[in-house]
């Protein structure tokens, strides 16, 4: 690895011993992949994967006061994944006592992050690249991010540069203020091992498309095409929303780290077929394909019965989102003739998503309180990481939870079916 | 019957061991996330979505892989339950390691007192061969010996 004299000064211990280590650490990570340098990280935050003061988790915070006590720390402020449980999230007495020792490192983490100047205590969520909490990066940037789904939305809608980092390695990274150059860093390792044609009849579920696409493409780089003839062409919202979805499951069921969508991405609109490898595969997702994925999960419940609670928004809502969650649930009860829901709904968004949303759209946030539905910045992958909550026979639209916990998976129209008193055997 | 394999070395080290075999991928979080702490002490693999490998003990295993797969807590759950004594004593790649694997064994090697020796490029054969409970000795230089009772 060839260093340039900032860098050489800190491997002779110039920083001292904790930030000698820390390159030491990330040079062979780097040269394991034949990284040649470090690139300097150019965005201006970073993003950290630890969010929830795990029991597990111990020796990650016994790291992280090692990092503290020798002047360790990051150049920048960053952003960091959810919490993983919240007061005012429906529990029961023996389940919050269950979570007190789960997360018993919670306020030791926090104190940590603190000290290692996380932006604010409403840094925790996996979307921080979302507009009401500001970490966006440009097209270009150098980034040592972690969070599967956040690399994958940063690397793919917004054209930054970033590899898949592990959590302390993104800490390190940050540390440092460089990562070493490889993989998706490079113009090389962007481009498109595979090209995915969809040909569904209409728009498949983000979530369901995604985990097709993680299924075949493990840790390729996908260029996907077809998605334009039902999305349009433009980064709307409601486009990168649907993206946002369907790379946290190609990211979780597999490990997609980027993909590119014709004509929509900014790589791909840019670059075209010149971003495709010349060995580059085929594989046409078809709604048969879907059914067949979908088909394919485990059933992991350890009870039968009627589902006991519902999640969506893993990763977290946008504010679109919330909004319009809101109004297929209402749509819901009234086409099954309800007034609430039949079981806890917990609708997940970054803290200042949600303050945004209870500020602007005042009457929906109401309504979702009436009908009976919690809006959580948790982490509700965290949230099934209790054995007792974990018993609890959750549904959910998100490939990412039912992948990590015993939640079972239903198509987002079959979920607001489900929990607004509708059939959907009918 | 044993056989050998050559490799390349992301992480150094002479280990002997049992093997564990999967032939997909390797859920890192999935598998170990309350790894060692009072819900699963013995280190007990919990990827549901993966039958090879679930409720199978991870503790001390020669873990055989294509790849890694998952959350970017990868690298740090690999150092967790290392740091903690129910990781694996090493990972057998036929792949080229991903960046998670990559970061846990070099995460354990710099800063625990357990690292995970990492050996990787095996080839497809590797995974074919080896059987779950075969004996494996893995050399510094690389070298991954496979001796089983089931191989004719």
């Amino acid at each position: 690895m060839i260093l340039n004299e900032e860098l050489k000064a800190v491997q002779r211990g110039e920083q001292g011993e904790a930030m000698q280590k820390v390159l030491n650490t990330l040079i062979m990570y780097g040269e394991a992949f034949g990284a040649e340098r470090m690139v300097k990280i150019t965005g201006t935050m970073g993003h950290a994967v630890i969010g929830t003061g795990s029991l597990t988790w111990k020796p990650v915070f016994d790291l992280m006061e090692k990092l503290i006590d020798g002047g360790a720390l990051p150049r920048q402020s960053f952003t960091t994944d959810p919490r993983g449980i919240e007061d005012h999230v429906p529990i029961s007495f023996a389940s919050k006592a269950m979570f007190k020792l789960i997360f018993s490192n919670q306020k030791r983490m926090e104190k940590q992050w603190k000290r290692m100047g996380i932006k604010d205590d409403n840094a925790y969520t996996c979307t921080s690249y979302m507009d009401e909490v500001g970490n966006i990066p440009q097209r270009g940037d150098i980034l040592g991010w972690a969070e599967s789904s956040a690399v994958s939305y940063a690397n793919s809608v917004l054209g930054a540069r970033c590899n898949r980092n592990s959590g302390i390695l993104e800490l390190m990274s940050n540390i440092l203020g460089y990562v070493p150059e490889f993989g998706l860093l490079t113009d090389e390792g962007r481009k498109a091992d595979w090209i995915i044609e969809v040909k569904c009849k209409e728009l498949p579920e983000p979530q369901l498309l995604g985990s097709a696409i993680g299924f075949k493409c493990i840790e390729d780089v996908p260029y996907i095409r077809g998605l334009d003839s039902y999305l349009g062409t433009e980064l709307t919202q409601r486009v990168k929303d649907y993206l946002k979805d369907m790379g946290a499951a190609s990211a979780s069921n597999g490990s997609v780290g980027l993909y590119h969508v014709e004509n929509i991405t900014p790589e791909a609109r840019d670059l075209g077929e010149k971003l495709i490898k010349e060995n580059a595969r085929t594989f046409v997702i078809d709604d048969a394909e879907i059914a067949r994925v979908k088909a394919s999960y485990p059933v992991a419940w350890t009870s039968e019965g009627e589902p006991q609670m519902a999640f969506a928004g893993c990763p977290h809502f946008s504010l679109a989102q919330l909004c319009d969650w809101t109004d297929r649930l209402d749509e819901g009860l009234k086409r099954n003739s309800h007034e609430k829901v039949t079981i806890p709904v917990i609708f997940c968004a970054a803290p200042d998503v949600r303050s945004r949303f209870e500020k602007d759209c005042p009457e929906k946030a109401a309504r979702l309180k009436e009908i009976g539905v919690t809006v959580s910045g948790l982490c509700p992958l965290s949230y099934t990481s209790n054995p007792l909550t974990d018993k609890t026979r959750i549904i959910t639209c998100s490939n990412k939870l039912r992948y990590y916990s015993k939640a079972r998976f239903y198509s987002e129209k079959e979920l607001v079916e489900i929990v607004t008193g509708g059939d959907i055997n009918g | 019957m044993a056989r050998t394999f050559k490799g390349r070395v992301v992480v150094p080290g002479n280990v002997q061991a049992q093997a564990l075999v999967t032939h997909t991928g390797f859920n890192t979080l999935a598998s170990l996330k309350t790894a060692g702490s009072f819900l699963n002490k013995k280190g007990e693999i919990q990827d549901h979505n993966n039958p090879e490998l679930y409720k199978k003990l991870m503790p001390g295993k020669a873990l055989c892989l294509p790849e890694t797969i998952g959350s970017t807590t990868g690298g740090m759950v690999l150092y967790c339950a290392a740091s903690m004594g129910v990781g694996p004593s090493c990972m057998l790649f036929s792949k080229r390691a991903d960046t998670l694997a990559v970061a846990g064994a070099v995460l354990t090697y710099n800063w625990s007192d357990h690292p995970i020796v990492c050996v990787d490029d095996l080839g497809e054969e590797f995974l074919e061969y080896v059987k779950e409970g075969d004996r494996i000795q893995v050399s510094e230089d690389g070298t991954v010996t496979v001796e089983g009772d089931n191989h004719g």
